[in-house]
């Protein structure tokens, strides 16, 4: 047993686990935080997808002692005061999802290449950037609506605010 | 997964001791590898000494016209490096073809040459570039570093620090992914520079990544596309599995050719 300790969406938490313990069954098990999912067993689908400083990360295929130390972030850091994410939003708004399940990983991933790329966000670009993110109800295409219409509101957002 | 006991290295010669604390012990970079392996219970390590965080195995430097990569450097940071873009865009164009972006957040140059997968991406790009492994103890040319399936030169605790070379005047790489996994099924890296043309071919060798002789020949007069017509590749060398025939890889080694060719 190691003793981890980690930020994770913006409040330190740490507990004792097993080396092997995963980073997605810490997050689920041990913080409550059900939202990220473990929908594979080969690191393929992307539902597990959370961010680890600043960048995203398959929680699935990390261990938890590997993340001690570091700031994660999970979709229930993404809302801010009761607000949905812009990318949350966006899903919302273009019917990014069906059941629901790949959802979170998606938004993840939506979010970190929205940080890379900003409002250079092509279609072809996006599709590139969901390889490792699996979706069995969308056929992707609201997907890529959502993702890309977040992209153009927050680089207007940003815009707005210089 | 089977219990193991993680430690972090904090220098390369901590790793060593780290790993010669115990027999079965192992490395970890990325874990990209690893752990899934881990996971299916195919490996089973008492120990993980993590490299991740070892300052000495981090960064890209480029002085006196040679390029260094520390092997703690992720996918992505080699495919986003602008020195690395400048120095030898096909490389960072390799890196960002590898996985997906949350893969590459993690995995590392050095995990992966020392893991030598036959379909990962790297291996080509090392035997074409004429690289050198740097290891804790010794530098060894890519040449004589890759001997088989996941087989290296490597003895059993050394570690990959770094890898170094010069650029190419001109390179190019071409992969032909594996629809559902991302690796190559078929993958060259192809290089003229001071030392001539070399041609490395991952994803279809039955021994793993190999220099195609006949190739290199062929491209060395006249380098571009239209030399490598007619130049063949001997089937009963290279891996025939679900994925596709050792016939259909052999075409594939003349279509990526062709195209890397054409891109450097
Ligand atoms: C979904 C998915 C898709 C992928 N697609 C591709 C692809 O398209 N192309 C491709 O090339 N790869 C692919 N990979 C593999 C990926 O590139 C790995 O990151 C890489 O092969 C291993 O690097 P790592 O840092 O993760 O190593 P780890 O998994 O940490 O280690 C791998 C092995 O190398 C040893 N090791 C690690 N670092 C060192 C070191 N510095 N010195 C000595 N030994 C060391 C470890 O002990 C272990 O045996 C994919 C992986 C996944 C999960
Ligand atoms: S659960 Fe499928 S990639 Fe992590
Ligand atoms: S909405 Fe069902 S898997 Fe994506």
């Amino acid at each position: 047993m190691t003793k981890v300790t980690m930020t994770v969406n913006g409040r330190q938490v740490s507990g004792d686990v097993e080396d092997r313990t995963l980073l997605v069954h810490f997050i689920r098990d041990r913080l409550g935080l059900t939202g990220t999912h473990v929908g594979c067993d080969t690191s393929q689908c992307g539902a597990c997808v959370v961010h680890m400083d600043g960048k995203s990360i398959k929680s699935c295929s990390t261990l938890a002692v590997q993340a001690a130390g570091s700031s994660v972030t999970t979709i229930e850091g993404l809302a801010q005061g009761g607000e949905l994410h812009p990318v949350q939003a966006a899903f919302k708004a273009n019917h990014g999802l069906q059941c629901g399940f790949c959802t979170p990983g998606m938004v993840m991933a939506a979010v970190d290449m929205i940080n890379r790329y900003g409002g250079t966000l092509d279609e072809k670009t996006v599709r590139e950037n969901l390889e490792g993110n699996i979706c069995r109800c969308t056929g992707y295409h609201n997907i890529v609506k959502a993702i890309l219409a977040a992209a153009s509101d927050m680089s207007a957002g940003r815009q707005a605010a210089e | 997964m089977y219990e193991t006991n993680y430690h972090r290295a904090s220098s390369v010669a901590d790793a060593v001791r780290l790993k010669g604390a115990s027999e079965e012990s192992k490395y970890v970079s990325g874990g990209m590898t690893l752990i899934p392996t881990m996971k299916q219970r195919l490996a089973a390590p008492t120990d993980l000494v993590d490299l991740r965080h070892v300052a000495e195995m981090k960064g890209i430097t480029v002085s006196g016209g040679s390029v260094r990569i520390g092997a703690a450097t992720t996918h992505a940071e080699v495919a986003q490096s602008s020195d690395i873009k400048a120095a030898c865009p096909a490389l960072a164009h390799l890196a960002s073809l590898i996985g997906d972006p949350h893969v590459r957040h993690m995995g590392t140059i050095g995990g992966s040459i020392a893991n030598n997968d036959p379909a990962a991406d790297y291996p080509s790009a090392m035997l074409a570039l004429g690289a050198t492994i740097v290891t804790d103890r010794r530098e060894i040319a890519a040449d004589d570093f890759f001997t088989g399936l996941f087989e290296t030169a490597l003895a059993d605790d050394e570690i990959v620090v770094a890898v170094t070379f010069r650029p190419p005047e001109r390179a190019g790489y071409c992969k032909f992914p594996n629809p559902a996994s991302r690796y190559a099924m078929t993958g060259v890296f192809v290089t003229r520079g001071a030392d001539g043309v070399r041609v490395g071919v991952t994803g279809a060798g039955a021994d793993g990544v190999f220099r195609h002789a006949a190739m290199e020949a062929a491209l060395a007069g006249n380098f571009s596309p239209q030399a490598l017509a007619g130049v063949t590749t001997d089937p009963s060398d290279l891996l025939s599995d679900i994925h596709g025939s050792a016939e259909y890889r052999a075409n594939l080694v003349a279509v990526m050719a062709r195209r890397a060719v054409a891109a450097a």
